[in-house]
C-alpha cells in the first residue's frame, strides 16, 4: 500500500525514541560582536567631562605640533577650528584696552582683530587653492589659525613687560620677543603648507602668510596702553 | 630686436590688412570676458603679428597652450585661470613695471597675453600696509621730540587706505577700459586691452609705490617730494607707454586729454597718500595738559 511504502524510509525512525535520561544542554550563543562595536563608538552615553577632555586633548596635541613644527601631517588629518578660535579671541581680548578706544586713533577694534584674523585666513586660503594648491579648505585655515600661537604667547609676553618696564628697553625687548615670534609663526606655518603647494610657485603662495602674520606682529607690537 | 616701436606699428598694419583680406582667417585673441563677438571677428582682438620673428612665435606658442578661461563664471576653474602664473613671471612682471623701457610696451612685452589677477590684489594689500605702517612710523618719528605726544596706532587708517587703493587700482582701469571700447566704437582704434589685462597693467604700475613709501620714513619734505617725483615719473611712463599706441590713432585732443587724465589720476593718488598718511607738520593735540592730569586722576 502507498501509504505503507511511503512510511517505509522512515520506518527506522519509529524506533527511534528520545528518552528523557538524556540530557539536552548546550550553549546558544548569538555573537554580540557587532553590538559591541557600535558601542565603542557610540560617545551618547560618555560623561559630557569627557567628551570636553578629548576635544582638548586634541587642541592641546596640535599646540605642540606648532611649538616644535616639523613636515608632519596631524595638524592637516584631524584639522579643527577649536585652537584658531581660542586663539583669535584671546589675541583679540589681549588687544584692548589700548591707547583710548574713546578716539578712533587707537589700536585695532576687537572687530576688527577678529575680520583681519578670519579673512586674511580666507584670503589666503583662497589664494593658494588659486595657484593650484591641494589643500582643502578647512585645513588651510586650521594650520593658519594654530600658528598664530607664537603671537598670542608674545601679546601676552609684550603686556606683562608694559606691566614693568617702559621707555626704549621695554621697547627694545618687545621688538626682539614679536620678532622671534613672527619668525616663528611663518616658519611653522610654512612648514606645513609648503608641501601641498606646486613647485614653480611657492614663493607665491608663501609671501601671503609672511604679509599676514607680518600685519599681526605690527598690531602686538604697537600696542600701547592708555595712559 | 631693433627698433620695437617700427615692428609694433608694421604689427598692427600689416595683420590688419590680413584680416580685412579674409575676415574668416583665425585670429589670436585674447580671453575678453565681456565683449560681444562683432562682425569684424572680434573687435577687441589684438591683432597680433603672424609674423616670423621669433617674439611672435614664442606669442603665439604660449597663446595656442590655452590661455582661455575654462569653464564658465560659476566653476572654480574660470577664476583659477586668472593665476596661471609662475613665481618667475611674477617677479619679471614687477621688474618690467620698475624699469620702463620706451618701446617697451608693459601688455605686450610682459604679460603676453596671460594677465593675471595675483599681482593686482597682492601689490594693493602690500601698498595699503607699507603705506599705513610707514606713515605711522613716519608720524611717530617726527613728533619723537615732543614731550606731550602720546603715541597711537591710528589703525582706522587701513580702513581708509584700503578703500582708496582698492577703488583706484580696480575702478579706474575698469572705466578706462570703458571709456577706450567707447572710443573704438566710434573712432577706428587697432588693438584694445581687455579689462584683465588694464587692471593688470594698473596694479603693477602700483608696485613702485611700496618701496616709495617705505623711503618716505625719512622724516624730510624735500625728500618726500623727490620720491614722489621719481616714482610719478617711473609708474607713469608704464601706463603712458602701455596706452599711448593705443589711443593714438584717435583725434589729437582725445589722445592727449586721455593720457592726461591717465597722469593726473596717478599724481593724485600718489599726492593724496602722502598728505593724509605722511604729515611732517605736527597733528595739532587739543589741550594736551589738563586731559593728562584728569587721565592721571581718573582710575583706569
Amino acid at each position: 500500500m502507498a501509504a505503507a511504502e511511503d512510511s517505509r524510509p522512515f520506518a527506522g525512525l519509529s524506533d527511534v525514541s528520545i528518552s528523557e535520561d538524556i540530557p539536552v544542554e548546550g550553549d546558544i550563543s548569538v555573537p554580540v560582536g557587532s553590538s559591541r562595536r557600535d558601542d565603542e563608538l557610540s560617545t551618547l552615553d560618555e560623561p559630557v567631562k569627557e567628551t570636553i577632555l578629548r576635544d582638548l586633548r586634541a587642541v592641546g596635541k596640535k599646540f605642540v605640533h606648532v611649538l616644535y613644527p616639523k613636515r608632519s601631517s596631524a595638524l592637516l588629518r584631524d584639522w579643527d577650528l577649536w585652537g584658531p578660535l581660542l586663539l583669535c579671541v584671546t589675541l583679540a581680548l589681549l588687544l584692548q584696552g589700548g591707547a583710548a578706544d574713546s578716539d578712533n586713533q587707537g589700536g585695532p577694534q576687537f572687530a576688527e582683530v577678529f575680520v583681519i584674523i578670519w579673512f586674511g585666513s580666507i584670503i589666503i586660503t583662497l589664494n593658494s587653492k588659486l595657484l593650484g594648491g591641494t589643500i582643502s579648505f578647512f585645513q588651510s585655515l586650521c594650520v593658519l589659525g594654530y600658528c598664530i600661537m607664537p603671537l598670542t604667547v608674545a601679546m601676552a609676553v609684550c603686556r606683562l613687560v608694559l606691566l614693568g618696564v617702559t621707555g626704549s628697553v621695554g621697547f627694545a625687548v618687545r621688538l626682539a620677543v614679536v620678532t622671534v615670534s613672527f619668525g616663528w609663526s611663518t616658519f611653522a606655518s610654512t612648514a606645513f603648507l609648503t608641501d601641498s603647494q606646486p613647485p614653480n610657485r611657492k614663493a607665491l603662495v608663501v609671501y601671503p602668510v609672511f604679509l599676514f602674520y607680518f600685519v599681526i606682529s605690527w598690531m602686538v607690537l604697537t600696542f600701547s596702553p592708555s595712559q | 630686436m631693433a627698433s620695437p616701436n617700427d615692428l609694433q606699428f608694421q604689427e598692427f598694419e600689416e595683420a590688419a590688412e590680413l584680416l580685412s583680406a579674409d575676415p574668416g582667417a583665425s585670429t589670436l585673441s585674447i580671453p575678453a570676458t565681456n565683449s560681444p563677438p562683432t562682425a569684424s571677428g572680434g573687435g577687441e582682438d589684438v591683432k597680433l603679428d603672424l609674423s616670423e620673428d621669433e617674439e611672435g612665435q614664442e606669442e603665439s606658442s604660449e597663446l595656442l597652450g590655452g590661455q582661455k578661461p575654462a569653464g564658465g563664471f560659476w566653476t572654480f576653474e574660470y577664476y583659477q585661470s586668472f593665476f596661471n602664473v609662475d613665481t618667475m613671471q611674477v617677479l619679471d612682471r614687477v621688474k618690467g613695471s620698475v624699469m620702463p623701457l620706451p618701446g617697451r610696451n608693459f601688455i605686450k612685452h610682459h604679460l603676453r597675453s596671460n594677465p593675471d589677477l595675483y599681482g593686482p590684489f597682492w601689490i594693493c594689500v602690500t601698498l595699503v600696509f607699507s603705506v599705513v605702517i610707514s606713515g605711522n612710523i613716519s608720524t611717530f618719528l617726527s613728533q619723537k621730540g615732543d614731550p606731550t605726544y602720546h603715541y597711537r596706532p591710528q589703525f582706522h587708517r587701513v580702513t581708509i587706505a584700503a578703500v582708496v587703493i582698492f577703488m583706484y587700482a580696480w575702478l579706474v582701469p575698469v572705466g578706462l577700459w570703458g571709456f577706450l571700447k567707447w572710443r573704438q566704437g566710434t573712432e577706428r582704434q587697432i588693438g584694445g586691452y581687455s579689462i584683465l589685462e588694464t587692471v593688470c597693467v594698473y596694479g603693477y604700475s602700483l608696485f613702485i609705490y611700496i618701496p616709495t613709501s617705505v623711503l618716505w620714513i625719512i622724516p624730510h619734505d624735500w625728500v618726500h617730494w623727490t620720491l614722489i617725483l621719481v616714482a610719478m615719473v617711473i609708474s607713469g611712463s608704464v601706463l603712458v607707454l602701455t596706452f599711448w599706441p593705443v589711443v593714438r590713432d584717435d583725434t589729437r585732443v582725445m589722445a592727449v586729454a586721455t593720457v592726461a587724465t591717465i597722469v593726473v589720476l596717478h599724481t593724485l593718488l600718489a599726492v593724496g597718500c602722502k598728505l593724509y598718511f605722511f604729515q611732517t607738520a605736527p597733528i595739532p593735540i587739543p589741550k594736551p595738559t589738563i586731559h593728562g592730569a584728569l587721565n592721571t586722576t581718573k582710575p583706569h
